[in-house]
């Protein structure tokens, strides 16, 4: 394996070769904020949560997706990064209905964790209320869309770790919503299998167990993703 | 086909042209097709035929001739090749095509009016080179693009040519993508040619979708021989035998007529497998879009052409490297591959002689908005805004004033009067907050709101993002709020600000280059502009008089 | 040195906040003896007086008569505190805007959803009219300080107060503050 040495915020560490930054960071006990990221899971680089500066380069880097090389001096939290972080969180607060107090993930939320530790306080940006529909079709489980943030870690562990793809995205622009199959009731998907996985990725309320009242979907499972993948890839089969 | 065949049957296509007394051609482009272009062919092959003269007098449709604004266009070619007498007619509807017919192509007495004057700065200052034969060929005729010189390029190349020499004559020559960036096309090639893989695509961008850009399409209707022999040339160049058009399915008369080209082409074996008998393979297919902007952007145009939701993905890899079904990939722009065969044609020296230091070449440009002719036109770089708006495009109408020059659609900027001489190419423009962007400039005069032209293209941006990352989806929801508030007249000083900081989050933080450059015209407005800002929030009036009536109305309702 | 005044004001909330402003217990003992609450929907006191020093705002604005009060309060008070999910976000008091305007929230609650006489309740002068959208405190006026939670807990609420009344600081609350 070969390693490849550079700097991160002012301190020299080392890497393996082809590891994201992200993976150095977490290594090094950087902190960063992630929301479309999950461990196990591919990376698309959406939430730009992540996003580094790299010496040298005009543009910011998602360090999810991003190779550590050789050399390479990273700045995780300037002024600038916290700023542009702040909104972007703000902004999810905005864009759709995410009433905390009423939220069956009130507490054990990703986004509502990532506003308290960056001292969001309040939101600038304007409501947009949007008018959203809740998929109850499930015996199971509910879609609500008010708390969605289409970060895809469901289509993804849908499509990667189940096989099944039920999940996709559909439509454009703010109007962007998960589906599931062609858009049909998700209990009415013929290819979902019921195994729960999107539910236990999903970073806010959006997807959910039945009978849960506000605050109640605790703490959700994700320990499962790592156990599969070193299942699958490593041929280690130990939780 | 050899070289041979080729130029035989180029030869004897122009001998049979030059042996009718009258070449009739009827600009059949967008433009003219929406007014009716179809009509007037019709009524002059009726009228030609009525007459008995189909021996005498050819009449065909051809591609756009750039005058939109008074098509329908029909040019009558009189006499030898060499030396023909020619009458370009402009507002010709079925009535005055029987005319036309009657008194000119009958009895040889050309008509007094509707006529456009050759001397007139609109074509005297043009440079054609991408439109060279768009407007004379029938586009639907292979043997008419063979006579004016199709594919002679790309024979030369296959025959004569090692691809490193077709390579170094596209370095050479200076040409830079034209779909807006700017990028050197020399090296993307020898990006791609040097990059490993087992097979290489070519893509030919046509997804143009900038508000009031139609460049991409006149060049695919018009000659879309041009585009297919500038593909084969890449795809020999950087050794790939698959190419792919990705345009859009707005543009139905484009994706008809390059079916028929592919056909022909394939026919003729100027496309396919052996291509002139070398042992050089290219097939071409279409992908027709699903009309989105952002699959104009390279990597969610790519996996839209793999069948994918139409949305990018982080860069690197870079399609050269990883592109299309994760091989290297080179995606060129529809004008930046029309170049190809003229560049190998007549050397990339020549090309270079062309234009500026730093930009070489020509452009094609949609003149559109508060201009007289609006249409298509194709200048050298490095030509000033004030040539191309005074000179070449007549001016503003009505006796207004100028106030800004719009370049690069909703990635661009506005350049104010203070900039009309400005010389057009990517650095100067870049320097006044704009882009070259793929060739959209629409005028705007006194009665342009520039608030309103920002709001309208961050509406644009808005509806066009394909909602994968945050600052993008909702932070153009965000800007375009507030930009109607201010329009509305109930902005407030903050929103300046408040703009300002969200553009910067827009620039640095999206994923892709539709949402890194949608505050664009926000920023350029503000920068140049920034009293018809102030006027809408502090005096709550509109100074162009566009918002007016809104900010009214939001009074009433208040 | 003259004593600090505070208020309280409650606008479309469900008094949820007041109640956990009102879980500070014997700590409302100290408050009071160091600093005067002038106005609150706990004391019998009809107008908001001038030159409060601090005042907590609960609630969204949802009608005419919260945002004259907003704006009152807003004039007459030095620190203005958003106090509560609904005055800093809108929250559940919110939940109506995607609805539509008031029109449409009073269709449906008055007239689509009644099951005897449905009649929009109209009374001019005493039942304030609904504006179009809910908003949070700080779409209408600048707020100076944003307690979130639903509602912020009793120890939240107690250490804003110490600080901006510039009193000894008390024991901080455990939890940073956040929405819900």
């Amino acid at each position: 394996m070969s390693v490849v040495t550079l700097t991160l915020d002012g301190r020299p560490v080392s890497a393996r070769e082809g590891a994201t930054l992200l993976e150095v960071c977490q290594e090094s006990g950087v902190a960063l904020p992630t929301l479309c990221h999950l461990d196990g899971l591919s990376d698309v680089g959406a939430c730009r949560l992540c996003l580094v500066e790299v010496a040298g380069q005009r543009k910011l880097a998602a360090a999810c997706v991003t190779q550590a090389q050789e050399g390479m001096e990273i700045t995780t939290g300037s002024e600038r990064l916290v700023r542009y972080r702040r909104q972007i969180v703000e902004l999810l607060f905005a864009e759709r209905n995410h009433v905390c107090a009423v939220c069956v993930a009130n507490g054990h939320c990703d986004l509502q964790r990532l506003a308290a530790s960056l001292g969001i306080d309040h939101v600038r940006y304007a409501y947009q209320h949007p008018a959203l529909r809740l998929d109850a079709s499930h015996p199971r489980f509910v879609a609500d869309h008010d708390r969605c943030v289409l970060c895809t870690r469901c289509v993804r562990v849908c499509d990667e770790i189940e096989g099944a793809h039920t999940w996709d995205v559909a439509g454009r622009a703010a109007g962007c919503q998960v589906v599931t199959d062609l858009a049909a009731p998700w209990g009415e998907s013929a290819s979902c299998t019921g195994c729960g996985k999107c539910v236990q990725v999903c970073p806010t309320g959006a997807l959910f167990e039945k009978e849960q009242a506000a605050g109640g979907m605790l703490s959700k499972h994700r320990d499962f993703l790592t156990y599969l993948k070193n299942a699958r890839e490593k041929k280690e089969w130990l939780r | 086909m050899n070289r041979e065949e080729l130029e035989a049957l180029a030869a004897r296509r122009r001998a049979a042209d030059g042996e009718r007394w009258h070449r009739v051609s009827v600009c059949c482009g967008s433009g003219c097709h929406s007014m009716g272009a179809e009509q007037v062919l019709a009524t002059l092959k009726g009228e030609v035929g009525a007459a008995g003269l189909t021996r005498e007098v050819q009449v065909h449709a051809s591609g756009c001739r750039g005058l939109c604004a008074a098509g329908t266009l029909v040019e009558v070619e009189s006499g030898p090749a060499d030396g023909a007498e020619r009458h370009l007619y402009v507002g010709v509807d079925p009535e005055v095509a029987v005319r036309i017919a009657r008194e000119h192509l009958v009895d040889g007495r050309p008509l007094s009016e509707h006529h456009a004057d050759p001397s007139d700065p609109f074509f005297a200052r043009q440079q054609r080179i991408v439109l060279e034969s768009a407007g004379r060929i029938d586009p639907e005729d292979l043997e008419s693009c063979l006579a004016a010189g199709a594919y002679a390029a790309l024979e030369k190349a296959v025959s004569e040519m090692t691809p490193a020499e077709v390579l170094a004559e596209v370095t050479a020559s200076g040409l830079r993508g034209r779909g807006g960036a700017g990028y050197p096309t020399g090296l993307k090639w020898s990006t791609v040619a040097k990059a490993a893989g087992d097979r290489k695509y070519v893509i030919c961008n046509g997804d143009e979708g900038d508000p009031g850009a139609f460049m991409d399409r006149s060049v695919l209707d018009g000659d879309p021989h041009r585009v297919l022999e500038g593909m084969a040339l890449a795809g020999y160049a950087v050794g790939a035998e698959q190419g792919y058009v990705y345009v859009r399915a707005e543009y139905p008369l484009a994706v008809k007529r390059l079916k028929i080209a592919i056909k022909q082409a394939e026919r003729l074996q100027l496309l396919g497998n052996r291509i002139f008998d070398s042992g050089f393979n290219f097939r071409v297919d279409i992908r027709i879009g699903a009309g989105a902007f952002v699959c104009g952007e390279e990597t969610a145009l790519m996996a839209s052409v793999e069948g994918k939701r139409g949305s990018p993905r982080p860069r690197p890899p870079w399609p050269a490297q990883r592109g299309l079904f994760g091989q290297p990939t080179l995606i060129n722009n529809v004008e930046t591959l029309a170049n190809v065969p003229a560049i190998v044609r007549r050397g990339g020296a020549w090309f270079a002689g062309i234009g500026t230091a730093k930009s070489k070449g020509t452009k094609v440009f949609a003149l559109a908005g508060k201009v007289r002719h609006t249409g298509l036109i194709e200048v050298p770089m490095g030509t000033t805004l004030r040539e191309i708006i005074f000179e070449v495009g007549g001016g503003i109408p009505g006796g207004r004033a100028f106030k800004a020059a719009q370049t690069g659609g909703p990635s661009g900027g506005c350049i104010p009067a203070s900039h009309l001489d400005l010389p057009v190419d990517y650095e100067s423009l870049a320097a006044v907050g704009s882009i070259m962007g793929s060739g959209g400039l629409i005028v705007m005069d006194e009665t342009s709101c520039m608030v309103d032209v920002a709001r309208y293209f961050m509406g644009f941006c808005r509806e066009e993002s394909c909602g994968k990352c945050i600052p993008c989806r909702a932070g153009t929801v965000q800007m375009h709020e507030l930009l109607g508030k201010i329009a509305a007249g109930r902005g407030e000083l903050d929103d300046l600000g408040r703009l300002e900081e969200l553009a910067d989050l827009l620039g640095a933080a999206s994923l892709c280059g539709l949402g890194q450059t949608a505050p664009n015209p926000v920023l350029s407005t503000l920068r140049h502009f920034k009293d018809e800002y102030l006027a809408h929030i502090e005096e709550r009036r509109c100074p162009a008089g566009v918002c007016g009536a809104g900010a009214r109305a939001e009074e009433v309702r208040a | 040195m003259s004593r600090k005044r505070f208020a309280t004001v409650w606008l479309g909330g469900c008094s949820g906040c007041h109640m956990s402003f009102l879980d500070q217990d014997e700590r409302l003992l100290e408050l009071v003896a160091a600093a005067d609450l002038v106005h609150s929907p706990v004391m019998d006191v009809k107008r908001y007086p001038e030159g409060v020093d601090v005042c907590l705002v609960e609630g969204a604005v949802a009608n005419e008569e919260h945002l004259e009060t907003l704006r009152a309060v807003r004039a007459r008070t030095r620190i203005l505190v958003a106090f509560g999910d609904c005055a800093v976000t809108g929250n559940v008091t919110a939940l109506r805007n995607c609805l539509g305007g008031a029109r449409e929230v009073l269709d449906r609650a008055y007239l689509e959803l009644a099951d005897v006489t449905p009649r929009i309740p109209c009374e001019p002068g005493l039942v304030p009219p609904l504006l179009d959208r809910v908003a949070p405190l700080h779409a209408h006026v600048p707020v100076d300080r944003f307690l979130p939670g639903c509602p912020p807990s009793a120890d939240a609420i107690h250490a804003v107060l110490l600080e901006l009344l510039e009193l000894p600081a008390g024991t901080p609350p455990a939890a940073a503050p956040r929405f819900g």
